[in-house]
């Protein structure tokens, strides 16, 4: 075990980790800091990100009206400070990102251009036509590497946090290319290593999203916060589960039903226009388009084929040429993936998991309760997003908040000491852990891939869009027994050298973690609110659950939930009203 | 429809194998599948040792990068029904140390991408407060392809004078430093030119085109070293013709 140190470490290399480690080395340039990622950092998942970004730098927006669209989309569950700190300070940052090189679409005349997006009263979403998050990837992991100041650690896995003295000192880690396990000390680490869409089978997310970050900071002792918060994407293509971006509705897209109908006129969204309308049809919320979908299907009249059931996404009336400059990618996944040209053809999709309300929990600053641990991004829980996240807001919520984290996280690095030796000793058991659990692990009779599926349709049963606390109840059973199975884990993998293997298998443990905070969290939140919905408890219930959850790991390895309340500043909770 | 299909996959462990060796597996036929499904099908059920690069799926992330019957591809976009009726032979990219099965080490990629230095490099910063740089639609498109760059690679495994001459610094980072050369916000270009027409520069380049055959983001690196050629020998010509503050 070799020993590396620095001062501040980001693990996660995506839009909110390359954020932070630039806002270490501006702000407090003698400060050693440091990324380390699984992945080399281009590879992360904000490279999937598509349709744009939302700040307000329009005349005729407001930071109010973005921040009113933010509260009602997230029905109320956002706290109204971080909202306002949020909406404040994204423009900022956007422009930041364009003096950086960000390729944003533009007006003839040189300006910024916008798009109307899901949940938002006005056009406020910048993009970079529909690889948004691709290119603000590039542009920030190509502009950290003009600091010398800062280091990186490419694929290198972390597999636990070190926790001394009441705070986060540092994590162990193992190198990829060696199979190493090696220790970085650190005065604050800041977790952005994104969300767990991987718990579910059918998710837009990539192969890395599993939750990492948040059970390295349950296992620490830190909280996941709304938990319970599952977005579902309306529209993702059936099989792959490939995002076909919100900005194609923006553009003036449709959802047809299997007669051809504009089926969201019948679910309280507004009446059908040839023209987008926003907040309004098409462009309602995400929660609401999903949840229209399933009682679409209850009522027969979606499509059925082998990979389950669909409805129409109709772009053909746009024309080739918005298609092509404003969706290429849109074009190119269909054509490429579904083997269907969006121009001439209408696109089967399906709702598909797509974003984590929930996180690590942290305050405005980025700060979790563990001194010295830090997150941002989708890892991160602040909460803006609330109940439901708004399309655009999550790109913007990298760069805010991980800015706000890497400032704070450099402050308090600033004023610690070394780590002492303790944390050194930690890391030697942990080592000790990895070999002997998993390298050099031999009998044992479950498959991962086996333990994986049956997590997956323990998630899709009752964790979807609609749950109930019976199912509920049977998963938070299973999840337990599926936790038991994983010791007796079969590993054919007894090598060193970039053993994809053993990180799989830490990787479904990290996930099994946060199944278990999703179902518990889902099971104790007897109400329906945002992507949350109950059919035992159909309605919002303020009175009992204007509450964050908060779940902690429990002394019995099951998660314990409390509650904490919002924060309402100037928006009192209402009613969310979208097509009138 | 066939039922199954063979995949010929490069196997190489160095802690127990001292050379590379193809081993055979029988996956599944589905019409959906991509060469990336069949070695995931033989990760879960067949042999959870064999190791390689994926993460997005969708021909974005750059990390699928192999050899699919002798070309480079993203195994990601690369259909089983496309190689019927196989056998399928998957293998590393070519001219990258092999670490293990199919991932290569691209640490040499990332040393160069930096030396290009693709950042926008500016005399005078404008300040937040006077908002965003101008840069009309036409503009945009002056360098917008070759910001489409996904570092997957392919284009070095394809370049016979990468092969042969290691010390080339490749389609890849020529291509992303005329992406900021290009840019109407970037005064980078004499520096990067400097960096470029060393003697491991562009001047290594035989116009062979590969790296733009083999280009799934359709980034034209071939393109960017022609021009780079060009505005390299002109630069060249006028530091001996003209004097030296008409450079």
């Amino acid at each position: 075990m070799d020993r590396f140190a620095c001062d501040v470490l980001v693990v996660g290399g995506g839009g909110a980790g390359l954020r932070a480690v630039i806002a270490v080395a501006e702000t407090h340039p003698k400060l050693r800091v440091a990324v380390i990622s699984k992945v080399y950092p281009m590879r992360s998942h904000t490279v999937s990100a598509e349709g744009g970004a939302a700040a307000v730098i329009k005349a005729g927006d407001s930071l109010d009206a973005h921040a009113y669209d933010t509260i009602s989309g997230g029905d109320w569950l956002s706290d109204q400070d971080a909202v306002e700190a949020f909406v404040r300070e994204a423009p900022e940052e956007m422009l930041r990102l364009e003096h950086w090189g960000c390729p944003w679409s533009r007006e003839p005349d040189g300006h910024i251009a916008v798009r109307p997006f899901g949940g938002m009263k006005i056009e406020r979403t910048w993009f970079a036509a529909d690889k948004t998050g691709f290119h603000m990837l590039h542009t920030l992991f190509q502009t950290t590497l003009k600091y010398d100041a800062i280091e990186r650690y490419d694929e290198w896995f972390v597999t636990k946090l070190l926790v001394d003295a009441g705070r986060c000192q540092g994590v162990v880690a193992t190198e990829l290319a060696t199979g190493k396990i090696q220790v970085i000390t650190a005065k604050a680490v800041i977790l952005c290593t994104g969300g767990c869409g991987k718990v579910f089978p059918f998710t837009t997310n990539a192969n890395i999203k599993n939750g990492d970050g948040m059970a390295l900071a349950y296992r620490a002792g830190a909280p996941l916060k709304d938990m319970e918060f599952v977005q579902y994407h309306p529209t993702g293509l059936p099989f792959t589960g490939i995002l076909i971006t919100e900005a194609a509705r923006a553009e003036g897209g449709w959802l047809l039903n299997k007669d051809g109908y504009r089926f969201l006129q019948d679910y309280d969204l507004g009446k059908p226009e040839p023209k987008p309308v926003l907040r309004s049809m098409e462009l309602g919320p995400r929660d609401r388009l999903s949840q229209a979908f399933v009682k679409e299907q209850e009522k027969g009249r979606t499509l059925e084929g082998p990979y389950g059931h669909y409805v129409h996404l109709d772009l053909r009336h746009l024309g080739a040429r918005v298609i092509d400059t404003k969706l290429p990618f849109v074009r190119e996944l269909c054509l490429k993936y579904q083997n269907i040209d969006p121009v001439k053809e209408m696109i089967p999709v399906r709702p598909v998991v797509h974003y984590m309300m929930g996180g690590v929990s942290t305050d405005i600053h980025g700060a979790t309760p563990l001194p010295g641990l830090y997150a941002a991004g989708e890892a991160a829980c602040v909460s803006i997003n609330g109940a439901n996240r708004l399309g655009s807001n999550s790109l913007t919520e990298c760069l805010v908040f991980g800015a706000r984290a890497g400032e704070a996280a450099a402050a308090f690095a600033a004023a610690q000491r070394e780590p002492g030796p303790s944390v050194l000793a930690q890391a030697d058991d942990e080592g000790r852990r990895l070999e002997e659990k998993f390298r050099r692990k031999t009998g044992g009779h479950e498959r991962i891939a086996t333990l994986r599926a049956e997590m997956h349709e323990t998630m899709e049963e009752s964790a979807g869009i609609y749950r109930t606390g019976a199912t509920l109840e049977k998963a938070a059973e299973k999840l337990q027994s599926l936790q038991e199975r994983f010791g007796d884990l079969a590993l054919a993998d007894h090598s060193y050298t970039f053993n994809t293997e053993l990180t799989a298998a830490l990787e479904l443990s990290y996930m099994l973690d946060v199944a278990e905070a999703i179902v518990h969290s889902a099971l104790r939140r007897r109400e329906s609110r945002g992507s949350h919905q109950r059919t035992d408890f159909p309605a919002r219930d303020d009175a009992e659950f204007l509450a964050h959850s908060l779940a902690y790991r429990g002394a019995d390895g099951r998660p314990r939930v409390e509650y904490l309340p919002v924060t309402i500043t100037r928006w009192p909770p209402g009613k969310r009203v979208y097509g009138r | 429809m066939q039922p199954a299909v063979t995949l010929r996959v490069t196997r190489y462990r160095p802690e127990q194998e001292s050379e590379p060796t193809l081993a055979t597996y029988e996956v599944p036929y589905r019409k959906d599948w991509v060469v990336l499904d069949a070695l995931n099908y033989i990760k879960d059920t067949l042999d959870g040792s064999l190791s390689f690069r994926w993460s997005c799926r969708m021909g974005v992330c750059g990390s699928c990068g192999m050899k699919v019957n002798g070309s480079p591809k993203l195994t990601c976009a690369s259909f089983l029904s496309d190689s019927l009726p196989g056998p399928i032979r998957v293998e590393p990219l070519d001219y990258f140390p092999v670490v293990r099965d199919l991932v290569v080490d691209m640490s040499d990629f990332m040393r160069k991408l930096k030396k290009v230095k693709p950042w926008i490099i500016r005399h005078d910063e404008r300040p937040l407060a006077e908002g965003e740089y101008l840069q009309t639609p036409d503009q945009l498109d002056a360098y917008k392809q070759f910001s489409m760059c996904i570092n997957c690679m392919l284009c070095y495994s394809a370049c016979p004078i990468y092969g042969l001459e290691p010390s080339f610094i490749g389609p890849a980072a020529i291509a992303l430093a005329q992406r900021y050369n290009m840019d109407s916000r970037d005064e980078g270009a004499p520096e990067r030119l400097e960096i470029l027409s060393e003697h491991d520069g562009i001047w290594q380049c035989t116009f062979v085109g590969e790296c733009t055959k083999v280009c799934p983001k359709h980034v034209d690196p071939a393109g960017a070293i022609q021009q780079y050629k060009l505005t390299g020998a002109i630069h060249w010509l006028k530091s001996l013709l003209l004097p030296r503050g008409a450079r």
